[in-house]
């Protein structure tokens, strides 16, 4: 009797030990978060975007230009050999994540954008230390009707609401009188609705009593197509578009 | 064992010594069997996440109308045609409720706008994964023998190719990756037949090889095929990576078959000695827009000009200047068919301008390249790897057949089973991952493996495994409804001398006309119904241009009065659009009130001056042609129609309908036809 209560107790610890081992190893795999091969050579007290900020990509695809932020020091001065961790939202991802900066203070990543379109919130930092330096980024992921709308916006649009020049195309926006506003102008189309909006592209400038510049294009683009660029216009707005948000019921 | 029998035997009789236990044992294991399924589904994940769903929908003010169409079962789109029996539907419930916008949380996303009713197309067919499944692991990530885990997002746009086999304007890297297998030769050697049948054909033109020793030597043919992006970035030859012994083997073999094609090296009388002005290479190079077909890298290595010929940058160190000049004098007498124009150039001008090219040179590119005569063993060898390595599958060789079928057929790549394929180590085990490694990485599949290293972005790589991936079984087997087909290049060919004349200068290299050539430049179908004679025959002799924006512009290809002649009767005479009438446009003799009014129409109503320039003092708009002089160049029906209804003369066009009444557009028309370029200044723009 007491041999078969010792052999059983025997196996319940060891079952339990053995629980708390695996415990104890997948909390260290967790926790084994920051890549082992990258050791801080040095650390600076500030980060800021050097480029790759305010860029509109397609969801799911990597975004055009790498982001490149620095580290700098209290002086100013770029930090080289500084450990470098971004950090994403909503399926945002990095290659590399994690970086040491280059003789010249810099961090470079490639960011691959999440299958949501919307703004993407991006961080920078300088991990393993007690007060972080970091820099936010932001940038914009186009579903399928933003950038359907951005195409059309393109082919339609930008020649006169985009003030920048390439050399495949130059603007039309110094020739005109009334200045058209960029489609990433939210402070003023923000505050136009989506009916206004509509009625502009469709009808023309005078639709809304504004300047005849505008063309119609209801003969033109379709319904869909009229949805899609507006869609792309409240993608990039800046500062972002806020739609009326959701309505609760009372409890 | 003793002890284990008489526990066994006093249980036993515990529940089964008396018949009424024995029964109410039986009976409470019976109910506790039948508790098993409905307690299965009580605890399944599909019914966690509804149950989710209605606590996320519990509190919001459409909450009524949100529960009234919920359903709490397992959701099933099932369309045979189609092979589609999707359950994704079950979790996914916020799909096609448009007041869940704003929620960000899955399983209950609403699905973003695209063109297609989800239930009338399901969800794998874009998706992937296994639509019949119901729990996440086996929806979304199942590796099992034959089935696909979720495509990611960025080769959606496969799935909108399974159907469309025409461009659409919202798949822009489908489109990107169909161009691509008909512009880097990928169909040269695999064949892709499309869903109806009808072959992707090549749009590249590799040049033919039978006089290549004419053209260049066989150092720089050694030089080339060790690394063809050395010599031209741009290039689409991919590199073979090619031991020295087999690329001197094979630059043997091209030197010695080629033959020698009477007139490939003109000797011209004109002097390179009269070169006196060393700015005139550069001008004429300029004058004949030669960029708008040729690249050149500038200092900065950033690539100058079109893509539709070869990258000019080291021409130099290729052509020799005899083969050079002839080339410039007449390039169809070397390719008969180039699309390169032949641009009946001056000696001089072929003097002038040979010599600016071959000063494109790099002294460094193939200096250390030193080839002993070969023997005939090398030579033969050459031949061998030649007919190995499918060259002729692409370029003509001589004394080498084109090759059948060289590389495995790719029709429906876009379903091979996961099962059928070897991953290299590290590789994603997905299909998209294997396309993408072969195309990036051919030669890491093993030794054997032909297919050359590509030098290709990861956009482009992306771009080739989303047109890939469109070629799926499902595509062939959905029904003919669902199909719509690609509108291929057709093969029409103008008649007669005029239609020689317009292949030797290669209209059709940049301009469209009855459905075939480039995107280059504006399409001439109608062209006949649009300009007048005498603009036609001045623009002929010397191309000026309409849009001041452009960079790629028409050449001037100094015809004889004759050609030019023989031309513009062709143009006027066919290319007439049957909707246009002559007959019918508005009167010729307009009154001055009546082009008042238009002009008036002009500035005020529609603002045409925010596109146009009709007055160079005052207008600057400069997205849509000049238009000082369009009464001289235009025909008053062709303006008449163009107002009425841009597109439906030309598909496509920026212009917009901007809906105009009868009497607003003769106005109009009134009016710019009445610009003939007497005001302003800028008349000879």
């Amino acid at each position: 009797m007491t041999n078969r209560l010792t052999a059983r107790f025997a196996i319940r610890s060891s079952a339990l030990l053995a629980l708390l081992v695996l415990t104890a190893l997948a909390a260290c795999k967790h926790s084994a978060q920051p890549e082992a091969g990258l050791k801080a050579m040095a650390a600076g007290t500030a980060i800021v975007e050097s480029s790759g900020g305010h860029q509109v990509g397609v969801i799911g695809t990597a975004l055009k230009d790498p982001l490149v932020v620095q580290v700098n020091d209290d002086q100013g001065t770029a930090v080289p050999g500084a450990l470098v961790e971004f950090r994403g939202t909503a399926g945002a991802s990095f290659d590399p994540a994690t970086i040491l900066t280059d003789s010249s203070g810099q961090a470079t990543t490639s960011v691959t954008l999440g299958t949501v379109g919307g703004r993407y919130h991006l961080s920078a930092f300088t991990p393993g230390k007690s007060k972080p330096a970091a820099v936010d980024i932001v940038e914009t992921a186009l579903g399928y009707q933003q950038r359907v709308g951005s195409i059309l916006a393109d082919k339609y649009c930008n020649r006169c609401h985009d003030p920048e020049s390439s050399p495949e195309r130059v603007s039309n926006y110094d020739n005109l009188a009334v200045k058209p506003h960029a489609f990433t102008d939210g402070g003023t189309l923000n505050k136009m609705s989506d009916a206004d909006l509509t009625a502009i592209v469709q009808h023309g400038g005078p639709a809304l009593s504004r300047s005849a510049l505008m063309p119609p294009y209801g003969n033109t683009l379709s319904a869909a197509d009229v949805r899609a660029v507006i869609a792309y216009i409240r993608a990039v707005a800046d500062p972002p578009y806020e739609t009326a948000g959701t309505v609760y019921a009372r409890k | 064992m003793q002890f284990i029998g008489k526990i066994l035997s006093s249980a036993w009789k515990a529940l089964f010594g008396d018949p009424v236990r024995a029964f109410g044992v039986v009976s409470v294991a019976l109910l506790l069997a039948l508790a098993i399924a409905p307690a299965k589904e009580h605890f399944s994940e599909w019914h966690s996440y509804q149950r989710q769903y209605l606590a996320l929908i519990h509190d919001r003010g459409e909450a009524v109308s949100l529960r009234r169409r919920f359903q709490p079962s397992i959701h099933q789109i099932w369309l045979p045609e189609l092979g589609v029996t999707d359950r994704c539907t079950t979790c996914h419930l916020g799909l096609n409720e448009a007041s869940l916008a704003d929620v960000t949380q899955q399983p209950f996303r609403k699905h973003p706008v695209v063109p297609h009713s989800l239930d009338g197309f399901g969800c794998v067919i874009c998706h992937g994964g296994q639509g019949a499944a119901t729990t996440v692991a086996e929806a979304h990530h199942s590796e099992r023998a034959g089935e696909e885990p979720l495509l990611p997002a960025r080769f959606i746009e496969s799935g909108c190719g399974q159907c469309h086999q025409n461009a659409l304007s919202g798949t822009p890297q489908l489109n990107l990756g169909r161009t691509m297998l008909a512009r880097y030769g990928c169909v040269h050697c695999h064949a892709i037949v499309r869903p109806d049948g009808s072959r992707m054909v090549a749009t590249d033109h590799p040049p033919s090889l039978t006089h290549i020793a004419d053209k260049t030597t066989r150092e720089w043919i050694f030089s080339w095929l060790k690394d063809p992006q050395a010599y031209a970035a741009s290039t689409t030859m991919p590199n073979y990576k090619l031991s020295d012994g087999d690329a001197s083997d094979i630059s043997a073999y091209l030197v010695d078959s080629s033959t020698t094609q009477p007139g490939d090296t003109s000797v011209t009388s004109a002097q390179p000695a009269a070169l006196a002005d060393p700015s005139a290479g550069p001008s004429l190079y300029g004058e004949s827009f030669c960029s708008s077909c040729h690249a050149v890298q500038n200092a900065a290595g950033n690539l100058v000009g079109g893509d539709v010929g070869p990258e000019l940058t080291r021409i130099g160190n290729k052509a020799k200047p005899e083969w050079l000049a002839a080339w410039l004098d007449n390039p169809r007498i070397y390719d008969a068919t180039t699309p390169m124009p032949h641009y009946r150039f001056t000696p001089q001008q072929i003097v002038t301008l040979a010599t600016y090219l071959e000063s494109k040179s790099d002294s460094d590119y193939g200096s250390g390249v030193h080839l002993d005569a070969a023997n005939t063993k090398q030579i033969a060898h050459g031949r061998k790897l030649v007919v190995e390595l499918g060259c002729a599958a692409c370029h003509e060789i001589n004394g080498v057949q084109k090759p059948e079928n060289f590389a495995p057929e790719l029709s429906t790549l876009g379903s091979k089973p996961p099962a059928q394929i070897v991953f290299l180590p590290g590789m994603d085990h997905s299909l998209p991952g294997y396309i993408g490694a072969k195309i990036r990485q051919p030669r890491a599949f093993g030794a054997s493996v032909k297919m050359p290293q590509f030098t290709l972005t990861p956009a482009q790589t992306d771009a080739l495994t989303t047109a890939l991936l469109a070629q799926t079984s499902r595509a062939r087997s959905m029904p003919d409804n669902l199909r719509v087909a690609a509108t291929p290049d057709t093969t029409y060919q103008p008649a007669g001398h005029a239609g020689r004349l317009m292949t030797e200068l290669a209209c059709f290299s940049c301009h469209r006309i009855n459905g075939r050539g480039g995107e280059m430049a504006p399409d001439l179908t109608w062209e006949g119904s649009a300009v007048q004679r005498q603009w036609l025959t001045e623009f002929l002799h010397n191309p000026n241009t309409l849009r001041p924006s452009l960079i790629r512009r028409m050449p001037r290809f100094n015809l004889s009065d004759s050609d030019n002649k023989e031309l513009t009767d062709y143009i006027l005479t066919v290319y007439q659009s049957p909707s246009i009438d002559q007959e019918l446009a508005p009167a010729a003799s307009n009154t001055t009130e009546i082009v008042e009014h238009g002009r008036q129409l002009f500035y005020s109503k529609y603002a045409c001056q925010s596109c146009h320039i009709a007055d160079t003092k005052v207008d600057k708009g400069y997205i849509g042609p000049t238009l000082t002089q369009v009464g001289s160049r235009l025909t008053a029906a062709w303006v008449y129609a163009w107002l009425r209804n841009p597109q439906a003369l030309r598909p496509g066009t920026t212009e917009p309908n901007e809906n105009m009444s009868d009497d607003d557009a003769r106005a109009l028309t009134a009016f710019l036809m009445s610009l003939r370029g007497q005001t302003g200044h800028g008349a000879t723009l």
